[in-house]
């Protein structure tokens, strides 16, 4: 038994379906709103006498997105299957500390698979906690956080480890203009987009996030889909986390937290269009909803607004942007409880 | 006809504990290791104090489970908390003499608003109610700050704090009062018709509405309530630890992981307000256990993070199995 379900739900298998340009379309949505953003900043910014849209300014908003677009980009991988995480920002933490001990220690190389090792380790656990012992995701990997956060809190008390140069110039360097982190980004999501677009194991995600049990019935391993999911996310958080290990040149028990990565990146998916209760959205909208969040940011720091000033115009625009053109076609039934 | 009624009110028992059973487990498991490694816990006033320390939790769990029971969450329950003591503060800072009663009722007014807000921006924009209460933590905490100039200053007078740290009769906790009426409270609305209609929501949004059900209002009263217990858990706060940036946060997880320890389905539909307060107390006695045992506080987390895993692990095999013996072997619930 196929599902006749309508398109939305599974895509389709063969065949390229032509994408055309319509407005209701998340991904269409947000970037008109970076856009949007971006061209508001610039007027605002412009009629106080600064000037906006400078390169120096682009690349350090892209800069600026890599760290939130590595986490958000692994974020929608599992957002899609229907589940979420909530420990990335304690896995960067560790990721940070772990890439700069291990790397004043040992070579480059070691680390960045200890690192990757440990993420995929943490996205593993989170995976078959939530399939094995059928723990609702958010209460899972809300319990993996605080797991890390007390190894973090038991074994760290400051920064740690040291970052040599020739791992630094992934945080600093440049080809061009454009920095070296923006291709690591640019790589990873290429990579994710294909592997959710373009793959059998991306079809059963989109499955699995859209009907589980449907998708069961299907014949799809919904299990293994979303363990997957969750270690494709954890490998981009290591990613991120050796970013930013490069860019503080030790690692920093606040590395993660202090950006509230966890919430930012669950926000930047949402803000990319992808539902909250799976199956629907991608990658491409994605990274988006983290250029808006970027650009935003950059303008605060132009117009030099209060910081706290800053959170408050930050939850309206999440909740009006959303409001605006992320609309589920039905009201979202909170989370499954894969 | 005396068995029939017998077996009657057994089932009745079972199926009023239902998905919470784990939670009165745990719960008593815990309640005995404080016993064991502490005997002095049971005396009434160190008791009553703990009950008193879980009275905010228990408060917020009791909200918390009203939104999620009907499908919906409600992130913004720390930030209310926070905001709540520092605009009492601040109130107290500009009105050296407003009568504390007041003040309370204007923060129960301001926590229902602030509820009252999330629920419309969540039922008539159609936004996840997840971004919409995310977005009302930001804009809460950034508002108060921004306020504050990033540290709240003034004090609380001591009429205001009594409901927090004083005690009626000379013995008993006001905070326990507090905490047992809004219990009781919880209880007669889950009771009440309004209740069924907010589980019945959470269950099936379409068979409710289908059946006559305002599901909107149902979902808007919710996270008002929910915004209402908030700032009495401020209140309550705030009397026992005083003014701080810090007042409320990570509440509202704290308060989330409460309800799923009781059983309560995150999605809607299932579970009672009784084991959701249980839960509360189970992460209390939890907290109050690891202290006692002198787990050094980094790694008290990791402990709670493993525990709550595993607690909500074995609800979730235990009642999975019982529906499966139940219903035809298709393979659990999707949902």
């Amino acid at each position: 038994m196929t599902a006749t379900e309508p398109g939305r739900l599974v895509p389709p298998r063969a065949g390229v379906r032509l994408r055309r340009i319509r407005l209701g379309d998340p991904v269409v949505g947000v970037w008109l709103a970076a856009l949007t953003v971006t061209l508001l900043g610039w007027i605002v910014v412009a009629a106080r006498g600064g000037d906006f849209l400078t390169t120096t300014n682009a690349v350090a908003i892209l800069q600026n997105s890599v760290a939130l677009g590595l986490v958000a980009v692994g974020q929608s991988a599992v957002i899609l299957t229907g589940s979420l995480d909530l420990s990335v920002a304690y896995l960067i933490s560790l990721g940070t500390l772990v890439a700069a001990e291990t790397m004043a220690s040992g070579g480059v190389v070691t680390a960045v698979i200890a690192v990757l090792a440990l993420s995929a380790a943490v996205g593993l656990a989170n995976g078959l906690i939530v399939t094995g012992l059928k723990v609702n995701a958010f209460i899972a990997t809300l319990g993996t956080a605080f797991i890390l956060r007390g190894w973090i809190e038991d074994n760290y008390t400051g920064p740690a480890g040291k970052v040599p140069a020739s791992f630094q110039h992934l945080g600093y360097d440049r080809v061009g203009p454009v920095p070296v982190s923006v291709f690591l980004l640019a790589a990873v999501a290429a990579a994710v987009w294909f592997l959710t677009r373009r793959t059998r194991l991306g079809h059963h995600m989109y499955a699995t996030g859209g009907d589980e049990h449907a998708a069961r019935l299907s014949g799809v391993r919904t299990r293994r889909t979303v363990v997957i999911a969750h270690i494709i996310c954890s490998l981009c958080v290591g990613a991120a986390a050796l970013f930013l290990a490069a860019r503080l040149g030790a690692g920093a028990p606040w590395a993660g937290t202090e950006a509230r990565y966890d919430l930012e990146s669950i926000a930047a998916v949402v803000l990319g269009g992808t539902a909250l209760a799976g199956g629907r959205g991608g990658v491409a909208g994605t990274l988006g909803g983290v250029l808006v969040l970027a650009v935003l940011d950059s303008v605060f720091n132009q117009l030099a607004v209060d910081p706290f000033f800053k959170n408050v115009v930050r939850g309206v625009v999440i909740i009006a942007a959303v409001a605006v053109y992320a609309r589920p076609r039905r009201a979202a039934k909170g989370r499954p409880t894969a | 006809m005396t068995t029939a009624t017998v077996t009657h009110h057994g089932k009745r028992v079972v199926r009023a504990l239902g998905t919470g059973a784990p939670v009165y487990v745990l719960l008593a498991v815990l309640l005995a290791a404080l016993a064991f490694t502490d005997p002095g816990f049971y005396e009434p006033d160190r008791f009553l104090s703990f009950v008193k320390r879980a009275a905010p939790l228990v408060i917020l769990a009791a909200g918390q489970y009203l939104v999620i029971v009907c499908g919906e969450f409600d992130l913004s329950v720390g930030a209310i908390v926070t905001a709540g003591v520092v605009v009492a503060a601040e109130l107290y800072g500009s009105f050296p003499g407003a009568p504390w009663l007041l003040v309370t009722a204007l923060l129960l007014v301001a926590g229902g608003v602030a509820g009252l807000v999330s629920g419309l921006i969540t039922t008539a924009l159609r936004v996840p109610s997840f971004i919409t209460t995310l977005g009302m933590m930001l804009i809460l905490e950034g508002a108060v700050f921004f306020w504050t100039g990033g540290s709240p200053q003034g004090a609380l007078p001591t009429a205001f704090r009594q409901l927090g740290r004083g005690a009626a009769f000379g013995w008993l906790p006001w905070a326990v009062i507090v905490c047992l009426v809004v219990g009781a409270a919880a209880v007669l609305l889950m009771r009440s018709d309004f209740g069924r209609t907010l589980v019945a929501t959470g269950d099936s949004e379409r068979a409710a509405a289908l059946a006559g059900v305002r599901v909107a209002r149902a979902r808007i009263i919710a996270f008002v309530l929910s915004g209402a217990a908030a700032a009495i858990a401020a209140v309550l706060v705030g009397g026992f630890s005083g003014v701080s940036a810090q007042a409320g946060r990570g509440y509202e997880f704290e308060a989330i992981t409460a309800v799923v320890l009781g059983g309560v389905v995150l999605g809607g539909g299932r579970g009672s307000v009784v084991a959701a307060m249980a839960g509360a107390f189970s992460l209390q006695a939890l907290f109050t256990l690891l202290n006692l045992q002198g787990v050094s506080g980094a790694l008290e987390s990791t402990v709670q993070g493993c525990i709550v895993i595993a607690a909500v692990g074995l609800g979730a095999a235990d009642w999975s199995r019982l529906r499966r013996r139940r219903t035809n072997p298709s393979g659990g619930q999707a949902s």
